[in-house]
């Protein structure tokens, strides 16, 4: 029984960071319907730049204040949206009228260039960092053996407070609606006066804050920060798309649903059937949900027409 | 109206009976076994450095060959590549490592050219390539309800399950508990994370230029079939190709078993080479990206673009060498400026004899 309820604090807590990512993923396929494969190398700088700021701040040797973490969040975020504005702009808007298929080899190109630059031995190298620990590492309750630990509960909160206000912008505002109509038919939306290109910059803009916000959670969870260039990374990436698709792709909520969904088997099934196995059940159920609902869980089938 | 003898004529044409097709399909045969004699006796001479990077040349063009059947013919996006390529080494391995020991007690590699060693290795590689072309079926079928991005998803979750399973595995079995090992136990002690290394280095230059020649053979004979043009059909508009009578979940089907059984004898053919040794965390998702990136910038369909994409992918690290800190910057850079100024690939949908004429899709 407590392993039960361990095993779903964690897997509530891992779930809410692929969800987190998720939504960078689900929001560009959205609008340009493709896989931004670069998002998973936004949401590794997300963690680096996390790592480097509070290195700087010499919070490795002496303890961090409390607020520290009300610093590093909106730094990085904004390091990171300003990337993925620079990578839009540079990289996938010449290729706006390009088959799908270059823009896809183009986001590889733009992961494959962000990993190796970010692994140069000036920027962050090709070695693993430790993560001051921000938040300090003790359990903020026991409840029947389950340590609720304060990590977990800064990520749920911070991963929540972050969707509600992505949920407040897309479905509550003026620049939420215009997104919704580009994602709807980009040429209709052209047509009733939305700036579609900025639209798509703004995407890639929240997208990739959300995915800074996860990258440093993630690191506070898992204070041992991978090089740039591991591939654990791209797989982390992989399996919040994964999330993204089993939720139902462009679909906001889906996403969150997915991610919540994908953490708890992931957990569920290292806790109780075999941890080597751990990369293998997103994919499993990844695979059981289209084969039943081709469109995700939440995802309406698109119509086809001649 | 046609009268019905000449639709039976016109029907005739298209398709052409088998006998006109063997002597087109056997002088280049023979000319690729030549060549791939002479491959195998004057590369040795040049030094170990060059046979290796031809060997891994050959790999590479069998691979982006076969990816260009689903990805350039068919138009359908697998990213699953490197699983086919590990069932296919992976059986391969257990036919020549477990078969060697069950016929000759021993396994070592047998060197002598065209010997029973190389014959029990080129039928490892062809149940290697049936078992993968087996599994493609598997992934083939489920492009009866998913489509485009969809599919690509599921093929990189095949070949993610596919790695994980293979790390799953115990330690190969060596000696005494060889001898004394069920085949049951012989068939999950494939060495698990630290991979397959005890396989017997058959793979030679001689047949990895065969499986070349076959791999183009069929590609380029099967472009000119109507079963090609059922692929080029789909690719273009599946609507349409429905229209027109193409089975197309059928048709599709087809270019995963085809495109997974030579992905089969590329993984057998990396796995019994000596350079390297068969590993699931070599053949992840990055070797798949790292084919789909050959047949793209080859361009979709064009069988000589995704040889000439393969080989200038295997030489550019090489050339790169020198610079290592900064290879894999200057690659992903290239292939960023490529994608932007040259969309359609090295040489779009023609082929390289194609180039001179007029356009033609």
């Amino acid at each position: 029984m407590t392993k039960l309820l361990q095993t779903l604090v964690d897997g509530i807590s891992v779930g809410s960071l692929y969800a987190l990512i998720a939504l960078g993923y689900t929001m560009v396929y959205g609008i340009l319907s493709f896989i931004n494969f670069a998002h998973s190398d936004v949401f590794m700088l997300g963690a680096w730049f996390s790592f480097v700021i509070s290195r700087a701040f010499g919070w490795a040797e002496v303890a961090p204040p409390a607020w520290s973490i009300a610093l590093v969040l909106p730094a990085s975020m904004v390091l990171c949206a300003t990337l993925g504005f620079t990578i839009e702009r540079l990289a996938y808007r010449p290729l706006r009228a390009a088959p799908r298929l270059n823009v896809l080899i183009t986001a590889i190109g733009v992961s494959l260039l962000l990993e190796n630059t970010g692994a140069l031995p000036f920027l962050f190298g090709t070695q693993p960092q430790s993560m001051p620990r921000l938040i300090a590492d003790r359990p903020l309750a026991t409840i029947a053996g389950v340590n609720i630990n304060v990590v977990d509960v800064v990520v749920v909160v911070v991963a929540v407070a972050l969707m509600m206000a992505l949920q407040w912008l897309v479905f509550g505002t003026k620049l939420g609606r215009a997104m919704r109509a580009v994602s709807f038919s980009d040429k209709i939306a052209a047509l009733m006066g939305v700036n579609v290109n900025l639209v798509i910059s703004f995407t890639f803009v929240v997208g990739s804050a959300l995915a800074a916000a996860a990258g440093l959670l993630y690191a506070l969870k898992y204070p041992g920060v991978k090089q740039p260039a591991d591939a654990s990374w791209v797989l982390l990436g992989l399996k919040a798309f994964c999330a993204a698709v089993v939720g139902g792709i462009g679909n906001v909520r889906g996403a969150m649903l997915g991610g919540l969904l994908i953490g708890l088997v992931e957990l569920f099934g290292a806790a109780y059937v075999s941890t080597t196995l751990r990369d293998a059940y997103v994919f499993l159920v990844l695979i059981a949900v289209l084969l039943g609902r081709p469109t995700g869980i939440l995802g309406r089938a698109a119509v086809e027409k001649v | 109206m046609a009268r019905p003898t000449d639709m039976a004529d016109a029907a005739r044409r298209l398709s052409p009976p088998l006998g006109g097709s063997i002597p087109r399909s056997l002088l280049p045969l023979i000319l690729g076994v030549i060549i791939a004699v002479l491959g195998q006796l004057l590369v040795p001479a040049v030094g170990d450095f060059y046979y290796t990077l031809f060997i891994n040349i050959g790999i590479n063009v069998i691979l982006a060959v076969s990816l260009n059947i689903v990805n350039g013919l068919t138009g359908q996006f697998s990213i699953g590549h490197a699983g086919f390529m590990l069932v296919g080494g992976y059986v391969a391995g257990i036919i020549t490592y477990y078969g060697s020991y069950a016929l000759w007690g021993s396994t070592k590699v047998i060197e002598v050219f065209l010997g029973p060693g190389e014959w029990l290795f080129v039928a490892g590689s062809v149940v290697g390539g049936l078992v993968a072309a087996a599994c493609g079926y598997l992934v083939g079928l489920p492009s009866l309800r998913l489509r485009g991005d969809y599919l690509a998803i599921v093929t990189l979750g095949f070949g993610e399950i596919v790695r994980v399973l293979f790390q799953l595995t115990t330690p190969v079995l060596k000696g005494d508990d060889l001898a004394a090992a069920s085949l049951g136990q012989k068939l999950t002690s494939l060495g698990g994370a630290q991979g397959f290394g005890a396989i017997p280095r058959y793979t030679t230059l001689f047949w990895v230029l065969v499986f070349v020649t076959l791999s183009l053979l069929v590609a380029i004979r099967l472009k000119r079939s109507t079963y090609g043009r059922a692929f080029l059909a789909i690719r273009e508009n599946e609507i349409a190709a429905e229209a027109m009578g193409v089975n197309t979940t059928q048709t599709k089907v087809r270019a995963f078993v085809l495109s997974a059984f030579f992905a089969g004898i590329a993984g057998s053919l990396f796995a019994h080479q000596l350079a390297t040794n068969l590993n699931p965390r070599e053949l992840g998702f990055q070797k798949s990206f790292d084919v789909v990136i050959m047949v793209v910038l080859g361009g979709m369909g064009s069988v000589s673009g995704a040889v000439v994409a393969a080989v200038l992918l295997t030489i550019l690290p090489e050339l790169l060498r020198e610079v290592s800190g900064y290879r894999m910057i200057a690659y992903a850079f290239l292939l960023i400026v490529m994608m932007i100024l040259r969309p359609q690939g090295i040489f779009g949908v023609r082929e390289l004899w194609e180039l001179g004429g007029k356009k033609k899709s």
